[in-house]
C-alpha cells in the first residue's frame, strides 16, 4: 500500500528526479552551514571545495559506472570492480616510481593528463581483452577483473615498498588526496574535464538506451557498435582517472548507486538514469561525509563505509541474481 | 617407487633453499657460522644472530607455509570448490578482526588468548561465509570465490573502521600484510601449534577427501558430514589464526599451491597433502629470498610478495580455465 502511495505522490521518473535534485541540494545547503563555529570567510572556502570534491567525485562515479553497465549489458560489472581504480593508482606509482621526483616537477594539469593518456589506453586494451570473444562467462569475469584488482593494488604496495621514501612522500602528498585535502587547481580541472564528458554523455543518452538494447539490435538499429563502444570506453577512463586522482578508488561505490538509480527510476532511459545516479551519488556522499564528521566526529573515513556498504549490495545482487 | 623418485630432490630443494634463507640478510651469517654452531658452542655475534633471528625465522616460514597451503587444501575440500582458501573467504580478514577487538577490550592479553579469541572470529566469519553460500542455489564453481573475495573486503572494512576510529590503523596494518621480520627467538613457537593441527589434518586426510565427494557420497560411506565440516572449519580456523597472530595474513598461498598440486598428483587428499605441505613452505621461503633481497638491506614483508606474486598466478589460473571453456 506503501507503494502506491509513493507512486501517486511521485509518479514520473521527473518528480522522482525533482525530490531527489531537493534533497542533494538541501544535504549540500545544510553540508555547508550546519555547526560553524570559526569564522565564515575560513569555513566556506573548505566546506566548499570538499563539497565541490564530493559533487565531482558523484558524478565522474556515478555516470561511469552507468556506461560501463551499458556497454557490457550487465548491472554487476562497474569499471572498479573490473580494477580499473586500481589501475590508475598504479600507473601514477610507476610513473613516480621510474621517473622519480622529477616527475613532481611537471605542472599537476600536464602531468594529469599524461595519466589519463596512459589510462585510456592501458585500460581500453583491459577491456578489449577481458572482453574478446563473446561467450565470456559473467563470472569468470567478474573474478578475474576482482583479482586483475588485487593485482594492480598488491603491485601498488610493492612500488611503494621499493620506492625511496622521499619519493613517496612527494607521491602520498600529491597524487592520493582523500576527500579533504584535495588540491584546488586539481579539483578545477577535473571540473572542466567532467563538465566536457557530461555535455558529451548527455548528447549520445539515445545512443547508449539503443545499444542497451545489446550489440545485435543496436547494430541493426544502424549504430555503429564498435566505434560507439569505444568513445564509451575513453570516457570511462577519463572519469575513473578523475575520481581516482581525486579521492583514490573506492570499489563499489558505482555499484550501490547505480543499482538504487534503476529501482527508483523504474525505467532504462538514459537520460533518467544517469541524472539519478550522479544526484543519489551526490546524496549519499554529502550526507554521509556530514553524518560521519558532525555526528561521530571522523574525517576520512566514509570510503571506508561506502565499502562496507557497496560489498554488502554486491553479494545481495549475486545471491539474488543466481536465485532463478 | 615414483614417491620416493620425487621425494628424495624436493626434500633436497627445500634444504637448499632454508639453508639459503639462514644465509641472507643485513648482518653477515657465513656458511662457517653453520657449521661452528654444529660443532662447538661459540658466543660470537654471528652465532648469536643465527640462533635468535635466523633459525627462528626460517623455521616460522616453513611452518607457516605448509600450515596455510595445507589450510587451503582443506578448505578447499569442504567447500567442494578449488578457488577457495581463508584469506578468500573470510576466514583470515574474520581472525584479523578477532586480534583488533582482543587488543581494544585487553590490550594485554597473553599470546594464546589473542590466538583462542582470533580462532573463535576465524570460525564465525567462515561459518558466515558457508551460510551466504548455501543461500545461493546455483552453486556455479566461480561465484564460490566471487562471494568470497567481496565478504573479505566487507569485513576488512569493518575492521579497518573500528582500527581508524580507535587509531589502530598501525597495530591492524602489521597483521593485514604478514611480515617475518619481527620474528626472532620467542616470538614464533604458536607456529608449532599448527604444525599440531597440520599434522592432524593429514592423519584425517582420507575423510576429507570423501567429504570432497559431497553430503550424500559421504553420508553413504557412513561419515557423519555435518560433524566433518565442522571439526574442518575448526581446524582451518585454528591454523588461520595461529599464522596471523605470529606473522600476519598470508594471502594466496594456501588457494595456489592446491592448485598446482593437484595438477600433478590429483585429487586424493592422502597423496597431495605432503606435496602441498611441501610447496607451502617452498613458495614461503622463496617469496620471503625475494623481500628480503629486491632492497636489501631494507625488505619487503612476504605479504605484499605474495600478494603480487600470488594474484599474479591465480589470474593465470583463471585464465587457463578461460582457455579450456574456449572464451
Amino acid at each position: 500500500m506503501k507503494k502506491a502511495a509513493n507512486l501517486s505522490l511521485l509518479g514520473t521518473p521527473v518528480r522522482r528526479l525533482w525530490l531527489l535534485l531537493a534533497l542533494a541540494l538541501f544535504a549540500s545547503g545544510l553540508f555547508m552551514t550546519i555547526d560553524v563555529q570559526a569564522e565564515w570567510s575560513f569555513v566556506l572556502p573548505l566546506r566548499g571545495t570538499k563539497l565541490a570534491t564530493l559533487w565531482t567525485v558523484a558524478f565522474a562515479i556515478g555516470i561511469s559506472t552507468v556506461l560501463f553497465q551499458t556497454v557490457t549489458g550487465n548491472r554487476i560489472l562497474t569499471p572498479a570492480v573490473m580494477g580499473f581504480d586500481a589501475l590508475f593508482q598504479l600507473i601514477q606509482s610507476v610513473l613516480a616510481f621510474t621517473v622519480g621526483v622529477a616527475a613532481m616537477q611537471i605542472p599537476e594539469l600536464a602531468r594529469f593528463g599524461m595519466n589519463v593518456g596512459l589510462m585510456v589506453v592501458l585500460s581500453t586494451t583491459l577491456f578489449v581483452w577481458l572482453f574478446r570473444g563473446q561467450a565470456s562467462n559473467l563470472h569468470l569475469l567478474l573474478l578475474v577483473g576482482i583479482v586483475a584488482g588485487i593485482f594492480f593494488r598488491s603491485l601498488n604496495n610493492f612500488v611503494w615498498r621499493v620506492m625511496d621514501p622521499n619519493d613517496f612522500v612527494v607521491l602520498q602528498d600529491r597524487l592520493f588526496a582523500n576527500f579533504n585535502t584535495v588540491s584546488r587547481p586539481l579539483l578545477a580541472l577535473s571540473l572542466v574535464v567532467i563538465a566536457a564528458m557530461g555535455l558529451w554523455v548527455w548528447r549520445q543518452r539515445h545512443v547508449l538506451d539503443v545499444l542497451a538494447l545489446g550489440r545485435e539490435v543496436a547494430i541493426n538499429l544502424g549504430v555503429d557498435y564498435q566505434r560507439a563502444v569505444m568513445d564509451i570506453l575513453v570516457v570511462i577512463a577519463i572519469l575513473v582517472s578523475v575520481s581516482t586522482a581525486l579521492v583514490g578508488p573506492v570499489t563499489f561505490f558505482g555499484l550501490l548507486v547505480s543499482n538504487m538509480a534503476y529501482q527508483l527510476m523504474h525505467t532504462h532511459q538514459h537520460r533518467y538514469t544517469l541524472v539519478a545516479t550522479v544526484l543519489l551519488g551526490a546524496l549519499l556522499l554529502v550526507g554521509g561525509q556530514m553524518v560521519l564528521e558532525r555526528m561521530f566526529g571522523f574525517n576520512t573515513s566514509l570510503s571506508i563505509v561506502v565499502e562496507f556498504l557497496g560489498g554488502l549490495t554486491f553479494i545481495y545482487l549475486l545471491v539474488r541474481k543466481t536465485r532463478h | 617407487m615414483r614417491p620416493l623418485a620425487f621425494a628424495l630432490p624436493a626434500v633436497a630443494a627445500l634444504a637448499v633453499l632454508a639453508f639459503i634463507s639462514l644465509l641472507v640478510g643485513v648482518s653477515d651469517v657465513s656458511v662457517a657460522t653453520i657449521v661452528r654452531l654444529f660443532s662447538h658452542n661459540e658466543d660470537d655475534l654471528a652465532t648469536q644472530v643465527l640462533v635468535a633471528s635466523r633459525v627462528p625465522r626460517t623455521l616460522a616460514l616453513l611452518l607457516a607455509g605448509s600450515a596455510m597451503a595445507v589450510a587451503g587444501l582443506l578448505m578447499q575440500m569442504l567447500a567442494r570448490n578449488h578457488y577457495v582458501e581463508p584469506s578468500t573467504m573470510g576466514t583470515a580478514e574474520s581472525a584479523g578482526m578477532g586480534m583488533l577487538v582482543g587488543v581494544l577490550l585487553w590490550p594485554d592479553m597473553p599470546v594464546f588468548a589473542k590466538m583462542g579469541l582470533a580462532a573463535v572470529f576465524a570460525l564465525a566469519g567462515t561459518a558466515l561465509f558457508l551460510a551466504v553460500l548455501s543461500r545461493i542455489r546455483l552453486r556455479a564453481a566461480l561465484i564460490v570465490p566471487l562471494v568470497g573475495l567481496v565478504l573479505s573486503g566487507v569485513i576488512e572494512s569493518a575492521t579497518t573502521f573500528i582500527a581508524y576510529r580507535f587509531d589502530l590503523m598501525q597495530t591492524a596494518r602489521s597483521w593485514m600484510t604478514a611480515d617475518f621480520s619481527a620474528i626472532v627467538q620467542g616470538r614464533y613457537e604458536l607456529l608449532w601449534l599448527s604444525l599440531v593441527v597440520t599434522v592432524v589434518a593429514m592423519v584425517a586426510a582420507d575423510r576429507f577427501t570423501v567429504a570432497g565427494m559431497g553430503q550424500d557420497f559421504a553420508t553413504n560411506l557412513g561419515l557423519n558430514y555435518k560433524r566433518l565440516v565442522a571439526q574442518g572449519v575448526a581446524v582451518v580456523s585454528v591454523v588461520t589464526a595461529s599464522v596471523i597472530v605470529t606473522v600476519g595474513i598470508i594471502p594466496f598461498v594456501g588457494l595456489i599451491v592446491p592448485n598446482l598440486v593437484r595438477l600433478v598428483v590429483g585429487d586424493n587428499v592422502r597423496k597431495s597433502v605432503l606435496w602441498v605441505a611441501w610447496a607451502g613452505a617452498l613458495m614461503a621461503l622463496v617469496c620471503d629470498l625475494i623481500g628480503r633481497l629486491v632492497i636489501a638491506p631494507y625488505e619487503v614483508p612476504i605479504g605484499t610478495v605474495m600478494g603480487v606474486i600470488g594474484s599474479a598466478m591465480f589470474l593465470a589460473l583463471l585464465l587457463a580455465r578461460r582457455k579450456r571453456m574456449g572464451g
